[in-house]
């Protein structure tokens, strides 16, 4: 354990600079869940438009790799999910460390620059905004160290999000429809093969704050509720019978997977949330202790 | 499937032969060009400050290295969800004379006749590669327009065996996405009623 003492102000900087090349990691190197997975989906597709596709896209991750470059140019809009310890040391500097661990990884991987100020409609330039990047936070009693999972996802994948709410009389019947209508509609042009976060809930928000922890899920993880692994398995299934295939243009299987995080509901509704991410699902999750030691949770035999 | 590379400028003649679910490569002059350029052009009759005749666009938005002194690299490159440009698509073909749309996913009817009329094809490179595309680039000739920002600025590449390209729209505006559309659809149907007997949790 590393035990140096540090003021304050080098403690911000150490974290910032830590983060910053762990996105900058995210950005070229796909976790390992995913990269199994797409491992064995192109090892099982058997139509050759698809094949090309996935050749293509190992190439692409090896170069990225090599190169040190964001495998996609859609670099996102930063998203941080946070469980920070209480007792964590940096706890209300972490906002800030966050937002400028993003400005100086845009400046030093580079990230592309995704933060245009709305109604006044310009590109700050820095890929940080108004409320950019987005921060998201839960806070765990009695514990001094903090979890961060780090989102990179583009437009293209962010496109189909969307969230209603249903009578209960339409039922969970109503939440595949829902499901099933946007994947034909939206999900095709969303870079397949996807991994489809659902959300289950009161309301609007309820319901797509889970379809977005949805997708922090590792790939091939299972809702620990019965039915809601059944609903995660049928929905994968029919999904893939609908053969939309990497990038839309038919193939054997189109998706990771189908993860489901469900909360609560109000007896009168029942919010359904649809979030997707593209097959280049760029999530990474690091925890520091409150020596700011840290680990990295989704990448193996990496170096910052 | 077919392999072939169409070299910049483009001639009608060219693409005649090319038919949707062909591959192809591109050799020449490449810019990108998405959502704002095309409603600048379309919408506001502002003229484009690059000659787009017999060449090709990329619905993309890069990230580049600025190296000083006027002097740009491509660091990643790769397509964006074209069907946010199918509102302008068939004008801009019209007004453009250009002759290959790179992109990502389909594009619908406007597009489609756009193809047919003046002859010209819709074709997809597999999206997230842009590393791989990147590579293909052999430099930035010139940029205009910067003024809309690093991903909206008309990027000039030169490119080189640019691909692979799969073609979604041909000349005679057959279109493969939309008919893959209706196959997917029926298939969602049938799984809706596979499925929707299974998850009755509301008792």
């Amino acid at each position: 354990m590393e035990k140096v003492q540090m003021n304050k102000k080098q403690e911000v900087e150490k974290m910032t600079d830590i983060i910053s090349k762990f996105i900058t990691l995210v950005s070229y190197k796909l976790p390992k869940d995913v990269e199994t997975k797409l491992k064995e989906l192109s090892a099982e597709e058997t139509n050759p438009l698809a094949k090309i596709i996935y050749e293509t896209m190992e190439e692409n991750q090896k170069l990225a790799s090599e190169l040190k470059r964001p495998s996609c140019q859609d670099t996102g809009v930063l998203q941080y999910f946070v469980k920070c310890g209480d007792n964590f040391p940096l706890i209300g500097q972490l906002d800030n460390i966050l937002k400028q661990s993003v400005y100086k990884s845009t400046k030093e991987t580079p990230l592309r620059h995704n933060s245009v100020e709305t109604f006044d409609e310009y590109n700050t330039g820095e890929n940080i905004g108004n409320g950019s990047p987005s921060i998201f936070w839960e806070i765990e009693e009695d514990s001094d160290k903090v979890e961060i999972y780090t989102y990179m996802a583009g437009g293209g994948c962010t496109l189909p999000g969307t969230a209603t709410v249903l009578m209960p009389g339409e039922g969970y019947e109503g939440v595949v429809k829902f499901v099933l209508d946007r994947m034909t509609t939206y999900g095709l042009n969303a870079c397949p093969p996807l991994l489809v976060g659902v959300g289950i809930g009161t309301s609007v928000e309820t319901a797509a704050m889970n379809s977005k922890k949805a997708l922090m899920r590792p790939v091939g993880s299972k809702n620990t509720n019965e039915n809601a692994a059944k609903m995660e398995k049928l929905l994968e299934d029919g999904i893939n019978a609908i053969g939309l295939g990497p990038q839309g243009l038919k193939g054997s299987k189109s998706l990771m997977g189908v993860n489901v995080v469900n909360t609560a509901r109000h007896p009168s509704t029942i919010g359904v949330a649809i979030n997707t991410g593209c097959w280049s699902h760029r999530r990474g999750k690091i925890t520091f202790d409150a020596n700011l030691n840290y680990e990295i949770g989704t990448h193996e035999g990496v170096t910052l | 499937m077919r392999k072939k590379v169409l070299t910049t400028p483009i001639k009608d003649e060219d693409l005649k032969d090319i038919r949707t679910g062909d591959l192809i490569y591109l050799t020449g002059t490449l810019v990108t060009c998405r959502d704002v350029a095309h409603r600048r052009l379309i919408e506001k009759g502002v003229p484009l400050p690059v000659d787009l005749k017999g060449n090709a666009i990329f619905h993309a938005g890069p990230i580049v290295r600025d190296n000083g002194n006027e002097n740009y690299e491509i660091v990643s490159v790769g397509p964006t969800t074209s069907m946010r440009m199918e509102k302008f698509e068939k004008e801009f073909i019209a007004e453009t004379g250009v002759k290959v749309i790179v992109g990502k996913g389909g594009m619908g009817k406007n597009t489609e006749e756009g193809c047919r009329e003046h002859k010209a094809l819709h074709v997809v490179f597999p999206a997230g590669n842009a590393v791989l595309a990147a590579t293909k680039v052999e430099r930035i000739k010139e940029v205009h327009w910067k003024d809309l920002g690093m991903p909206e600025s008309l990027w000039v590449c030169e490119v080189k065996e640019f691909g692979p390209l799969i073609v979604s729209i041909d000349t005679e505006g057959s279109n493969v996405f939309e008919q893959n559309k209706v196959e997917f659809n029926k298939k969602k149907e049938e799984q809706y009623e596979l499925i929707s007997k299974q998850v009755g949790f509301i008792n």
